[in-house]
This record gives C-alpha cells, structure tokens and sequence, in this order.
C-alpha cells in the first residue's frame, strides 16, 4: 500500500494505491491520527488504485469519522472500483459515509 | 492446481493467502465481485486466526485447504489456538455505536457471515477448524 498526499489551503487529497488489509491498514491509521489533518476542511480519498480492502481498512475510516466529525473536516470518498464500494455497501457503511463518482463532485462538496 | 497451503501466523501472509484463494478460483470465471468477497471473507477469518487467536506468533501455523463440489466453494482452515472463536457470541455490530466510539474492529465476521452462505466453526482438544460456503454463479 502506498499513499500519496497532495493539498490544497483546505484540502488534504490521500490517493491509496494497492491493498489496505489487516497489515496496511496501520500506516493509513497512522497517517489519519496525525493533528495536522484536522487543520483542512476536507479530506479526500482518492480510491482509484485501492484495488481491496478488508475490515481493517474500513475500521481505519471507522475509527476516525466522528473524530473527524467534531472537528468539521469532511471525510470524502471518490474513484471508488465497484468491488471495494460493494464492500461498504455489504456493511451499509455507503449510508454512514460519503462516497461520490469522481474528484469533481468530491471538490464540490 | 494446488488446493492447500500453510503458512505461518504473521499478518504479511494475509496477502500470500489472498493470492492463493484468487488463483484457485481463476479457473472458475466469477464475477469481480464474487471473486473479490470470497476472498474477503477468507481474508478475515485468516487475519482474525492469526492476530487474535494466535497473536501473531510465528512459530505456529495455519492449514488451509480449499475444494469445489457441485458448483459450492469450500474451504477449511485450521489451526491449534488454545482461544477458539465462539460463534454463539457473536453480535451484528451496531456502525452507527462504532462510529461514535472510534472503535476499530468487531466488523469482520459480519462480512464473513454475510458474504458466505454457511460458516461452521468446530473445535476438538485444541485443533479448531473453520469451514465456508459459498455457491458459486
């Protein structure tokens, strides 16, 4: 797994490329707990190369959503492959979270 | 095509396990998404065998060994974890209640039981064997 940053004034964009399972998923934690992320209105995530993702890398997002939450960053999904998304929705976490088709919906948010 | 493999618990051999169920099935032309939640729920229930019940200690051993009859996938995993997976307590998670606590795990049997169409869990002495289901189409 690797991730990418790039960012704006208020936008912090994370593109995951590769896998996020029970072993990968510590570095995304790791990369979400840092205060600094709290510092932007948005936070996207570009799913386009997230080719798989277990509970580990749901509980990741999980975890962190109401922190994110209080705090007024909005955390965004986008790209998402319809083998990962059917994931979110197995769990019914496509109602709890916000995912949208592509970069632009998710800049107009 | 090899239809068994062991691997030692260390939560890097999820991916080796992966690969394993995936190029099994190869042969079977699922869809993606079939193809993608059968090996989810492998996945989890290795990622749950290593980390929890057998902490991560190398030195013992997962068994996998996968089939096919009549169009039903099956595969059974076994391990000799002194902690065996209690079915009979399982809860459906409440996401909302997790969302609020921050809390990390407890989804991933709920993939596993959603995703597979049996999931038997049986223990003898200290040998557990996990055994799923799952038609294909």
């Amino acid at each position: 797994m690797k991730i990418n940053q790039q960012t704006t004034e208020d936008t912090l964009t994370l593109s995951l490329d590769g896998e996020l399972d029970a072993s990968s998923s510590v570095l995304l934690d790791t990369e979400l707990t840092k205060p600094e992320v709290l510092d932007y209105k948005k936070v996207l995530v570009d799913c386009q190369r997230l080719n798989y993702i277990s509970s580990a890398g749901l509980g990741v997002f999980i975890s962190h959503l109401q922190r994110f939450q209080d705090a007024n960053v909005k955390l965004i999904f986008f790209n998402m492959q319809e083998k990962v998304h059917n994931v979110f929705e197995i769990l019914g976490l496509d109602a709890l979270m916000t995912i949208v088709p592509s970069e632009a919906e998710a800049t107009a948010l | 095509m090899k239809d068994a493999i062991r691997i030692s618990c260390n939560r890097h051999n999820l991916k080796v396990v992966r690969d394993f169920v995936s190029a099994y099935l190869a042969a079977y032309r699922l869809s993606d998404l079939q193809l993608n939640q059968i090996i989810l729920a492998v996945d989890e229930v290795v990622a749950n065998l290593i980390i929890h019940a057998n902490h991560e200690d190398e030195s013992q051993f997962l068994d996998l060994r996968m089939g096919m009859d009549n169009q039903v996938f099956e595969i059974e995993i076994e391990d000799d974890s002194k902690s065996s997976y209690q079915p009979s307590l399982y809860k459906e998670p409440d996401l909302q209640e997790h969302i609020r606590i921050g809390k990390k795990g407890g989804v991933g049997m709920t993939l596993v039981n959603r995703i597979m169409d049996r999931v038997e869990f049986t223990t003898t002495g200290t040998h557990n064997v996990c055994r799923l289901y799952k038609r294909i189409v």
